[in-house]
């Protein structure tokens, strides 16, 4: 019996893996090229990034801040929006958090203090994401094009905000560093094997949980079917009912906030100040996993974890190899949007072909 | 003094769009096809950084613009293959190589040049100016001088090859039988192909074409603009020149227009910078440097709906029968 | 004399679908040849094959005498064969002149061929009464007059097989005339002509030679005018087609639905609809007849909340539909369904079904709302109503974790049909229920259709089939241009009369 229709784990597992496998190769040529060795590069980054205690810590605090952005790509896709404004998002977020924190971190405790800088951090993070929103459900705007641009006006305006927060004297280009109330626990406390002052805290266990509600709302909720409905299907959706306009609209500002809440594990966690930057690239990292991990809880989860691997091992083998500095993992991220998102059907026929065989010789 | 700041800006805008013209023109060519060429900032980038490095490397400007031509073609064949033959997600696909080439450019030119991550400046072998004929005789004359020498004269070849493009590609487009098959291809690809026309090759051709156009935009930017290859240098002008498209309907004359436009905003934003002006004072660099995105953002809020793209545009030709 | 076109032995499959199987007739040149049969009776693919679209498995195809392989449309064309296919194959912004050209523009630079080609343009309207200005934008056409190019280019490439499919689906008894005219001309300059269609009275009209196709295989192969409709319907169905089925006698109870002087404008100021007034009672199946394309996909997609008015009223149980104040019909079709209309879908796939949602998923959309238990999707409920409605509707395969994409046509449409019946609603508007569905599955739906009558429901139908049109309804409002130009009783049913009414002759 011949299927033209690839059972769910070869879609679900062996393309995705494929496709990964095609971006590392082409990855390791470019290594080569640049007179390095893939073999040993790739060792090295293993031992940085799992091997080694205090690298595992960093890679999982990483993976924290992916998983947030992850998120907000993957529920945006969900709807059939492609939000690349989650850099931005993140970083208005990191603002909102910054103002509570810098307004009561003198006189709120801890117990406030976190949730206060979550909700801050998701609020300023989904009001960003709230026009491009609005103009794609109202006008038809492309929320490709206007996300983009809400991320080169982020730059510039918190370019301006954070030089005004810079404390006298200072030559750092960020804003006070925050009292120790306004610290999120770091995991070292309850497990040293992670080394000292590692920056991986709780808000690992935030992303989990926003992993499970994500999961939750988007396979078991009304809400999830309707989103998912207006992605696959506008018009049909129109037809069932939902209202189109306030669906790309909410979702977005949910993915906005999430992408917000990344600020979260970023600043809290680890450099309690905000900096000039400081997403440095994790929007973007969002897209890779949220095209990598097929919008899935597990999926989004494991390609947060790999690429948080890929960051940590990626800075201590540019230390090692001034030839591969970190910017390359941006283009390796770029080779995974492209065989994971572009490319993912490329080795459907061929693992078909397989299966069909396998299944009539068995 | 008011006067010679509108002449700067006027000149400043006429050196400012060809940059966008080269993408727009590219982008047109593709989406005209029916491909969707978000990743017109990624071919920016590359033709931007190979141009400046073989430029250098040779000291021969030409050089580098051709290698630039071949760089930004192989990348349009790779989008080429994922949305064409492989049918893949067009907006992943540029969004991909946007993001490959911004990492990409820097790692290769440290790797070369050991200068984190850019060019050394070209110095002497950047392309010279164009003086037009009988400049010496007018140059002192009270504005026939300005308009002879600053405005019409005087700037860099590719600036001529720029605003030269758009009587090109509006004749290329609407009375050539190749603009014919590849407006068809836009619209209705079954059309084209019931009428025998290879859809397939004709997007192939669309997007080679792409390829070319836009590589001019990068070794403007590189070797006309600033002398170097900096990293990210684009800075979003791939977006801007697809904006403008939609501002223009994807007709070559109100996309240049469109271009011109952000031009325009782009001069005026560098004179306005360091100026105190009325009611608000200076405005800090940083939020100056965010006018053309939000321009760009109130074009596509107040446009898009009366905007009219190609019918066919991002939807992959699949033969149904 | 040779046939112009000759098949022998066609085959061919798609993966574990057999379009064609063995086909063998042949078509004579200077004749006007029928090819009939059902949806998926393998007719469009075997002419697929001729026109070079498709290459058959096996089996040759004669053109004129010689064995021809056609590997594409160009080389159809080369062999002067011509298609006018269902949907128009324009470039809709472009003027009828460059429609023409395209694909034998003659070189690089247009203008010169363009003054050549307007002239033969000119000389070929004249010859053959087509009517058509080359200078026109195809969008400023009507549907006849874009058939009419399609057919222009045919003749322009001097194409001396002209292959038609499907072409009176989308005309009106006039402009169908008209065609009819225009083929007749042909065949006398010695043209051959190829009719597909599934509409009997056609075939028996125009064509000389018939071949039936079931299938994938040729059923049956007859010279017009020894045949007669119900013997070429038995070939094409392989049984008795099904006569009238049972229902109660016509006892319509109070208005459901009350249509009064609705309009409605387009963006660019077209009048759609105008001056709609109808009503629909419970226990009782209106049907609208008309040729698609004349208001109806609208009228439907307002009394099913998918879009606002311009203006009028309509009442669902007394009760005016909320359509005033509303900038937009965004989340409306929700609310209707909260008053008791139930809708199915003219275009199943673009509105009624997900068709990457499995089968269960399908069952509740529309009505994800009420299926919750504490916030979330009660699955049990909906696993097991799902299996009870497959089970009722007999749907197959009777599985309800399969993606619905994968059904067949009729299939899918069950699946529709059972989950809007199933919120037992008070209106039921149904599009087009048989299109693209099975024999067996249409007589099915029919009886569905029927029995929801019997019960009490208020049944709009719209049907480009009149055979379904009178097996099914109780009145029928005929709709021409946006407008109603008639209303009889079922016992009124006159084909000529609606035919004229259909073409927008008013009733006096």
């Amino acid at each position: 019996m011949k299927t033209t229709e690839l059972p769910r784990w070869a879609s679900g597992f062996v393309l995705p893996v494929l496709n990964l496998l095609s971006a590392l190769l082409v990855s390791a040529l470019v290594i080569h090229l640049l007179g390095e060795s893939p073999v040993e590069s790739l060792q090295i980054l293993f031992n940085s990034a799992v091997v080694n205690p205090e690298g595992l810590s960093y890679t999982l605090f990483y993976a924290s801040t992916f998983v947030f952005t992850g998120l907000a790509v993957s529920i945006a896709m969900k709807a059939g929006l492609f939000n690349i404004g989650a850099e931005g998002q993140m970083y208005l977020g990191g603002l909102g958090l910054t103002l509570a924190m810098l307004s009561f971190d003198s006189t709120l405790s801890a117990w406030l203090l976190i949730p206060l800088a979550i909700v801050a951090s998701a609020l300023f993070g989904a009001g960003w994401a709230f026009i491009p929103g609005y103009l794609q459900a109202k006008r038809g705007s492309h929320v490709v094009v206007t996300t983009i641009m809400f991320n080169f006006i982020a730059a510039g305006l918190m370019n301006y905000l954070i030089l005004k927060m810079v404390p006298e004297g200072d030559q750092n280009p960020a804003s006070r560093v925050f009292d120790d109330a306004a610290m999120i626990p770091q995991l070292s406390t309850w497990l040293p094997f992670f080394g000292e002052n590692t920056p991986l805290n709780l808000a690992f266990f935030l992303a989990l949980i926003a992993l499970v509600i994500y999961w939750v709302a988007v396979s078991r909720s009304s809400w999830g079917y309707k989103v998912q409905a207006t992605g696959l299907n506008a018009h049909a959706a129109h037809y069932a009912g939902v209202r189109i306009s306030r669906t790309i609209i909410v979702t977005m500002l949910i993915s906005g906030g999430l992408a917000g809440l990344a600020a979260v594990n970023s600043i809290l966690g680890s450099t309690h100040y905000l900096s000039l930057n400081f997403p440095a690239g994790a929007g973007f990292i969002g897209i890779a996993i949220a095209l990598m991990g097929r919008q899935h809880p597990v999926g989004i989860l494991l390609s947060a974890v790999l690429f948080g691997a890929l960051i940590q091992g990626g800075f201590d083998l540019s230390l090692e190899k001034p030839n591969i500095p970190q910017e390359t993992f941006i283009f390796i991220q770029g080779l995974i949007i492209l065989f994971c998102g572009a490319m993912e059907n490329m080795y459907a026929p061929a693992v078909l072909k397989l299966i069909n065989a396998t299944r009539r010789k068995g | 003094m008011e006067d010679f700041q509108f002449a700067s800006i006027v000149v400043s805008t006429i050196r400012n769009a060809p940059v966008l013209i080269f993408a727009a023109m590219a982008g047109l060519f593709a989406e005209r096809s029916g491909v969707v060429d978000i990743g017109l900032e990624g071919k920016i980038l590359a033709s931007a950084f190979v141009s400046a490095a073989v430029a250098y490397t040779y000291q021969d400007p030409w050089l580098g613009i051709a290698a630039g031509i071949l760089a930004s073609c192989a990348l349009a064949m790779v989008q080429a293959f994922v949305s064409i033959t492989q049918k893949g997600n067009q907006l992943v696909a540029g969004i991909a190589i946007n993001i490959a080439m911004s990492g990409l450019t820097f790692v290769v030119a440290q790797y070369f040049f050991q200068q984190g991550g850019r060019t050394p400046d070209l110095g002497e072998a950047r392309l010279s100016t164009v003086v037009l004929p009988g400049s010496e005789l007018v140059a002192d004359i009270p504005g026939l001088g300005w308009f002879w020498t600053r405005l019409i004269g005087g700037h860099s070849p590719l600036v001529y090859f720029a605003f030269a493009l758009l009587p090109i590609v509006h004749w290329v487009l609407f009375h050539s039988r190749f603009g014919l098959r590849l407006r068809a291809c836009g619209e209705n690809p079954h059309a084209a192909d019931a009428a025998g026309i290879s859809v397939q090759r004709t997007r192939y051709t669309a997007m080679l074409i792409a390829g070319v156009l836009c590589s001019f935009s990068g070794a403007y930017l590189s070797i006309v603009q600033s002398g170097f290859f900096l990293r990210d240098m684009s800075a979003g002008a791939g977006y801007l020149a697809l904006t403008a498209l939609v501002f223009g309907n994807w007709r070559p004359v109100y996309t240049v227009l469109g271009c011109i436009m952000f031009g325009f905003f782009s001069a005026v934003q560098i004179q306005i910078e360091g100026v105190d002006l009325p009611v608000v004072g200076r405005i800090p660099g940083s939020l100056i440097q965010m006018i053309p995105y939000i321009v760009t953002v109130v074009v596509l809020a107040g446009l898009m709906a009366k905007s009219v793209a190609p019918k066919a545009l991002g939807k992959p030709f699949v033969k149904s029968r | 004399m040779q046939p112009a076109v000759e098949f022998r032995n066609i085959s061919k499959a798609f993966g574990p679908v057999q379009a064609n199987a063995d086909v063998s007739f042949s078509i004579a040149k200077g004749s006007i040849h029928g090819v009939i049969g059902e949806n998926g009776a393998g007719k469009s693919t075997l002419m697929s094959i001729l026109y070079g679209y498709y290459h058959a498995d096996s089996g040759q195809l004669v053109i004129n005498g010689a064995e021809q392989k056609i590997r594409s449309s160009l080389e159809a064309i080369d062999l002067g064969i011509g298609m006018v296919h269902q949907h128009f194959m324009l470039v809709e912004n472009m003027t009828v002149l460059d429609n023409v050209m395209l694909g034998t523009e003659g070189g690089f630079k247009l203008s010169k061929k363009r003054t050549e080609t307007e002239a033969k343009l000119r000389e070929i309207c004249t010859r053959y009464h087509l009517d058509v200005d080359p200078l026109a934008v195809i969008s400023t056409l009507s549907v006849g007059a874009q058939q009419r190019v399609e057919i222009l280019k045919q003749i322009y490439r001097s194409a001396e097989i002209l292959i038609l499919d499907e072409p009176t689906a989308v005309l009106t008894t006039q402009e169908i005339a008209s065609l009819f005219d225009i083929l007749r001309l042909f065949k006398e300059q010695g043209k051959t002509i190829i009719l597909i269609t599934h509409k009997l009275g056609e075939i028996m009209e125009i064509t000389d030679q018939v071949t039936v196709m079931r299938a994938g295989r040729v059923a049956g192969a007859v010279a017009t005018r020894d045949t007669s409709k119900e013997q070429l319907a038995n070939m094409m169905v392989g049984r008795p087609i099904e006569g009238n089925l049972p229902r109660k006698p016509h006892a319509p109870g109070a208005p459901v639905l009350q249509v009064e002087n609705l309009q409605l404008k387009d963006a660019n100021g077209v009048q759609l609809l105008a001056d709609i007034a109808l009503t629909v009672r419970a226990g009782e199946i209106v049907a609208i007849a008309g040729v698609s394309g004349n208001g109806q996909s609208e009228l439907m997609e307002i009394l099913s909340g998918m879009r606002l008015p311009t203006s009028g009223t309509v009442t669902m149980e007394g009760k005016p539909l909320p359509f005033a104040g509303r900038s937009n019909a965004d989340g409306l079709p929700a609310t209707f369904r909260d008053l008791g209309i139930g809708h199915v879908p003219e275009d199943r796939l673009r509105d009624g079904v997900i068709k990457d949602f499995t089968v269960m998923q399908n069952t509740v959309f529309g009505y994800q709302d009420r299926v919750i238990k504490r916030g979330l999707f009660d699955f049990d409920a909906i696993a097991k109503r799902c299996a009870h409605l497959l089970e009722q509707f007999d749907v197959r395969p009777k599985d309800p974790n399969v993606r619905i994409g994968l059904l067949s046509g009729g299939n899918q449409q069950k699946v529709v049909i059972a989950r809007e019946v199933s919120a037992s609603p008070k209106l039921m508007l149904v599009g087009q229920p048989t299109r693209g569905v099975d024999i067996g599955t249409i007589e099915s739906i029919h009886t569905q259709l029927l029995r929801l009558r019997d019960e009490g429901v208020a049944i709009l139908l719209v049907s480009t089939e009149l055979e379904e049109v009178r097996a099914l309804s109780d009145r029928i409002v005929v709709m021409s241009g946006g407008r109603v130009t008639g209303e009889l009783h079922i016992d009124e049913f006159d084909t000529t009369r609606i035919g004229l009414l259909m073409g927008g002759m008013h009733k006096s």
